[in-house]
């Protein structure tokens, strides 16, 4: 049973990561495809939790904590730069 | 019986990140967009990785420390990173419905 739940599940994040990129390309404004970016992020770190999940391994939650510490750091420095026109004063 | 806590926690999780990336096509203006992610995607993940940590726990090589600590800090800087795309949007202006403009659609009492 568990494996079919994480078929469904990797569906469900693919589905998501699309409409992501959807507002990524379509998005009107420069924070909206800020914002689909980090979504992104994010939802790729699930992914690569469930990938580990299916192949029954822990060894890529290194690269998931790495997504998401340079994730968190290149949204700040965006808006940042966003914000002020430069991203350390 | 640890399947179904697991199966039921992943299939959570997943509907969550769904949630989170349908309300960030189908919102009308960007300070509503902002909900979907900062909240529904951010309590999706920490459900996939208490799921994981089940998982690890019960099948795998014991709990380990590393999934508390990817949630731990997803749940840290998800605010955050949405309060300066907040403060950018502000910054520049972006176009609204008349909805969330907040003040002046409270009725006076």
């Amino acid at each position: 049973m568990l494996e079919t739940v994480i078929l469904i599940v990797f569906a469900m994040i693919g589905v998501s990561l699309l409409l992501n990129l959807w507002r990524l390309v379509v998005g009107p404004s420069i924070p909206d495809r800020i914002l689909a970016l980090d979504t992104m992020y994010i939802n790729t770190i699930a992914l690569i939790v469930l990938y580990g999940m299916n192949m029954g391994t822990s060894l890529y939650f290194e690269a998931a904590l790495l997504i998401a510490l340079l994730g968190f750091v290149s949204t700040v420095a965006v808006c940042k730069y966003l914000l002020r026109g430069d991203i350390i004063e | 019986m640890m399947e179904w806590v697991i199966s039921l926690l992943l299939l959570l999780g997943g509907s969550l990140i769904l949630v989170g990336s349908i309300g960030l096509v189908k919102m009308p203006d960007f300070f509503m967009r902002l909900h979907g992610p900062t909240k529904a995607t951010t309590l999706g993940m920490a459900c996939l990785l208490f799921a994981a940590m089940a998982y690890y726990g019960f099948y795998g090589e014991g709990v380990s420390v590393k999934e508390i600590l990817i949630s731990m800090f997803l749940l840290i800087t998800a605010p955050i990173s949405g309060y300066m795309l907040i403060k950018s949007a502000i910054h520049h202006r972006l176009d609204s419905i008349e909805s969330t403009r907040g003040k002046d659609n409270i009725e006076e009492d």
